[in-house]
């Protein structure tokens, strides 16, 4: 042991520049491995984010030429339920009637529709709460007092512009990115 | 194997011998759980459920293996089927199988919060084992990992908005949640390619599980295990060899335990699920109640507790305080400042101890249900115990309390058949005297 | 360091629970939540007793087949039972020529193709068929049941709270709204096209009632087919099609039960055998240990009349 230390000792005192060389050399190989190693995980990493088939799905057109006021539908986006609504004028009336400053969300109804175009209500139909599916989007069901949607899992109760009056949701129901592709089609994400 | 009078591994036969010099295994199995390994001689049936946590580990993995030579992972119906049509109908004892493992997981669970509470009460989690009770919540929250895919599998409805309901925890966290989110599902909601990750990563994890209890044992093999007195292990009367002492003991246990679970498989399999799970997933229609399986309840209640936006979104505060509930038990060491290990000798400690385990239990009942005004009150005021009890009370109680007097050591305190555990100050100053400083905790 | 970051943690969560804690609480008091109809007049399943209950239950197959009579000439008109198959019939004692026909007679045909042109088509059952849905889809079940789902039936009894009992209740749970629930709920009145059961967790299902007469189905086995009798059978077919190996199991658990007893028992009196050696020199000690707890009420007793004399 002692002499290999010694030796070692005297090596590099006598060849200080091949040791240089040699520590370049360790320096160089190992952090061209660790580079390696990062930039092979990134494959591993990346496989989990959505494939190209899901990314496919992620936007959808959707025709609302047979919407009539006072009615809405529900299309699957993501997997997730949208309403699409065409909102009467009395419920514009009633949306833009509500003093802002008492709402939980405060937002009015030309923030949550795009500019010209108040009576068309696109809002994801997932309850801000836990994630239920609100009545109200179809015939007959029930809307609660607010004339907009109400979710049947824990009461809460959303106005005409889908946006939270009562109940436990903390946020009114979220609007997706849209815009509008013709007067007749509307693309969703 | 750190005592000097642990027996030493003789090969008793040639091939013995000839295995010892090549490849020593049954010297390291002799020495670990074989009669080379001392065990305090004064262990109360406690004890017994480390021992069993592996037996159910063991379940798990071998019914979990023979299930995935069944099992579709596909979102649109096969997952479903293959587990409430193929499985649970037509394959050869797959019914069996498939309800030892479900009520299996429940089980591990059961053996694992008593191995945990154990652990609490008796101050096993301090020094020198302050690694081994950290392995041990890194198991715990394997477990949990585990716990929770395996339960998506199925793909239920309880399955599917469970997995939209706990990934959705990321979501909370601003500007990086959603996009977590989407990495972890694989898409915008729970789908075939969560279901397909999911699977990969169920059948993965019993085995890292497997390693970390390795290096469980590992490190409680160093200072040996504790014991009811939390004395110190002084000499060779204190011990007893693990075997045959202790596999006798853990044997007939296990087999009164299994029983249990033998009766709850066979007799009432359903009785710790929930109903909606035999409802086929379904992203348009939510369940009236998310609840997870019971062994998360506690934890949905920390969630659920905090309901005001107050500097942060109350979803955001719940999410943290959920986190913080299991990672406050890995600075417990530190925490826990009272140098007596064992609650028998802590009189003000025992009362919060089980003030604890209600507490705990109020918590599940108030995770578990539909959430009422008085359920919502009675969760959040057991949230505020959970945090007091380990973060301002545990500290404060280690420097006030007096202990009392710790038996000189585990044969003394057995010998003289003193009842030294929970014994009332009157008995135990008729002891003999001894030497009054405390001597458990080095 | 760890325990003063510990503790102002501790106190931050409590505080900020403190402050949900008693707004729910002010929030409670000032604005009580509105009792709804659908938690006062809701009720538990009504009590039912089938042969397969309990640890020892069997099923019994004669009511089986009365239920299956049920479900072909009743359910079975809209209700699917896709993870079932006809073979399986031949566990309720059906033989395989009847099972055959059975299969063969079903008023649903599977969806199958035309072996000369591969168009669509659809053919007889089989035995090995699983019983052929009554809609092709969900919106073609929906498009005929005024938008509503009929489940599949296969594991209903499972994915209900209350099993059976609750087959059984909801069939025969049907009646008129009460004057009481509108009288303190008036905007509670069951919709149009719903029909009133206080046994469905929402109190208006949109199933019609499908029992509706004596006599609707007439038994081979000449039970007589009471509305009632016809729901405790298709209750009991329902259990069977969702755990056709409950009998099954339910045997096998007595005999592994009585294994492990016994294993447990021998295990018990080796340990003992084995620690007698080492007992004897040191007992046990342990808050749960028996000697101990019998030891300390001794001294307990002692004590007193010690003081006391």
């Amino acid at each position: 042991m002692a002499t290999q230390a010694e030796s070692a000792t005297l090596d590099h005192q006598h060849h200080g520049d091949g040791v240089r060389r040699r520590d370049f050399l360790n320096v160089a190989a190992v952090s061209f491995a660790g580079v390696g190693g990062v930039i092979a995980i990134a494959p591993l990493i990346v496989q989990m984010s959505p494939s190209a088939d899901v990314l496919a799905m992620a936007s959808i057109e959707v025709d609302i030429s047979k919407v009539v006021p006072g009615q809405g539908i529900k299309v699957a986006w993501r997997k997730q339920p949208v309403f699409v609504r065409n909102l009467m004028p009395k419920e514009i009336a009633e949306a833009n009637a509500v003093d802002i400053s008492s709402l939980r969300d405060p937002q009015t109804l030309a923030q949550r529709t795009k500019p010209g175009k108040q009576n068309w209500l696109i809002t994801m139909g997932v309850c801000t709460h836990l994630g239920c599916v609100p009545l109200g989007i179809s015939e007959g069901e029930n809307r609660g007092p607010y004339g907009g949607y109400f979710c049947p899992c824990h009461g809460s109760m959303y106005d005409t512009a889908a946006r939270i009056r009562q109940g436990p949701a903390p946020l009114n129901l979220q609007v997706p990115d849209y815009s509008f592709k013709s007067p007749t089609v509307v693309q969703i994400g | 194997m750190s005592f000097s009078w642990a027996k030493p591994y003789e090969p008793k036969s040639a091939l013995a011998r000839w295995m010892d010099d090549r490849m020593p295994l049954p010297r390291l199995v002799y020495g670990a759980i074989g009669g080379g390994y001392p065990v305090p001689r004064n262990l109360n049936y406690f004890w017994n459920f480390g021992v069993l946590a592996g037996i159910f580990l063991t379940i798990q993995i071998v019914t979990g293996i023979v299930l995935a030579m069944h099992f579709m992972a596909s979102a649109d119906g096969g997952a479903f089927n293959t587990v409430n049509q193929l499985i649970m109908r037509d394959v050869n004892a797959g019914w069996l199988l498939r309800y030892a493992h479900m009520n299996g997981a429940s089980f591990f669970f059961i053996v694992t919060y008593i191995h945990i509470f154990r652990g609490l009460y008796y101050g096993s989690y301090k020094a020198p084992r302050e690694l081994v009770w950290m392995l041990g919540l890194v198991i715990y929250l394997l477990m949990m990992a585990t716990a929770f895919m395996g339960y998506v599998l199925p793909w239920g409805q309880m399955s599917y908005w469970g997995a939209q309901v706990i990934t959705g925890f990321f979501s909370a966290f601003p500007l990086v949640g959603e996009p977590i989110r989407v990495w972890l599902l694989g898409g915008y909601a729970p789908d075939q390619a969560t279901v397909t990750r999911f699977f990969s990563l169920h059948y993965l994890l019993p085995f890292v599980i497997f390693g970390v209890v390795i290096l469980h044992i590992w490190a409680l093999h160093i200072p040996g295990s504790s014991n009811p007195t939390g004395v110190d292990v002084k000499n060779e009367r204190d011990t007893l060899p693990f075997h045959p002492f202790y596999t006798a003991k853990d044997g007939w246990f296990a087999g009164a335990f299994l029983t249990l679970f033998v009766i709850v498989t066979y007799f009432a399999p359903d009785y710790l699920g929930h109903p909606d799970n035999y409802i086929p997933a379904n992203p348009l229609s939510t369940p009236a109640h998310i609840v997870p399986e019971w062994y998360f309840w506690p934890f949905y209640a920390i969630l659920k507790s905090f309901t005001v936006n107050f500097v942060l979104p109350a979803k955001l505060w719940g999410v943290l305080a959920m986190f913080s509930s299991i990672l406050l038990l890995f600075l417990l060491p530190w925490l826990d400042t009272s140098p007596v290990r064992s609650g028998n000798y802590r009189p003000i400690f025992k009362r919060f101890f089980w003030l604890l385990v209600i507490d705990v239990a109020l918590l599940g009942w108030a995770g578990g249900f539909a959430p009422t005004p008085m359920r919502v009150a009675v969760g959040q005021a057991a949230t505020i115990y959970y945090f007091l009890h380990f973060l301002v009370i545990l500290p404060i109680v280690g420097r006030i309390e007096t202990p009392l007097p710790l038996p000189d050591s585990i044969s003394s305190s057995v010998l003289h058949g003193e009842d030294a555990e929970s014994a009332p100050a009157a008995i135990a100053s008729k002891r003999p005297p001894r030497a009054k400083t405390v001597t458990a905790a080095n | 360091m760890i325990r003063v970051f510990g503790f102002l943690v501790g106190i931050t969560f409590a505080g900020v629970l403190l402050i949900s804690l008693i707004s729910g609480v002010a929030t409670y008091f000032a604005d009580p939540p509105a009792a709804l109809a659908s938690t006062v007049f809701h009720e538990e399943p009504k009590a039912l007793h089938l042969t397969s209950d309990g640890p020892f239950g069997k099923f019994d197959n004669r009511q089986l087949q009365r239920g299956f009579q049920v479900f072909s000439e009743v359910c079975t008109a809209c209700h699917s039972l896709k993870l079932v198959a006809f073979r399986d019939l031949k566990q309720i004692g059906y033989n395989e020529p009847e099972v055959k026909k059975i299969a063969s007679d079903w008023k649903i045909q599977v969806p199958s193709i035309n072996d000369q042109t591969g168009e669509p088509a659809t053919r007889p059952a089989i035995m090995s068929d699983t019983f052929p849905a009554p809609f092709a889809n969900e919106v073609a079940a929906r498009a005929a049941n005024n938008n509503a789902l009929p489940p599949d039936l296969s594991l209903i009894t499972k994915a209900r709270e209350g099993g059976a009992a609750y087959v059984y209740s909801l069939i025969t749970g049907y009646q008129t709204q009460p004057a009481a629930l509108l009288k303190q709920f008036p905007d509670a009145k069951t919709p149009d096209g719903l029909y009133y059961n206080p046994y469905f967790a929402n109190l208006n299902i949109a199933m019609p009632p499908p029992l509706t007469s004596n006599g609707q189905v007439s038994y081979a086995d000449g039970t007589n087919p009471t509305v009632d009798q016809m729901a405790k059978d298709i209750a009991a077919f329902l259990v069977w099609t969702a755990e056709p190996d409950l009998a099954r199991r339910h045997a096998d658990g007595i005999a592994v039960t009585i294994f492990l007893l016994f294993a447990t028992v021998l295990g018990y009196m080796a340990y003992t055998q084995l620690w007698a050696e080492a007992k004897r020199k040191v007992a046990p000690v342990g808050p749960l240990d028996s000697a101990n707890k019998a030891r300390r009420s001794r001294a307990a007793r002692a004590a007193r009349i010690t003081t006391s004399g």
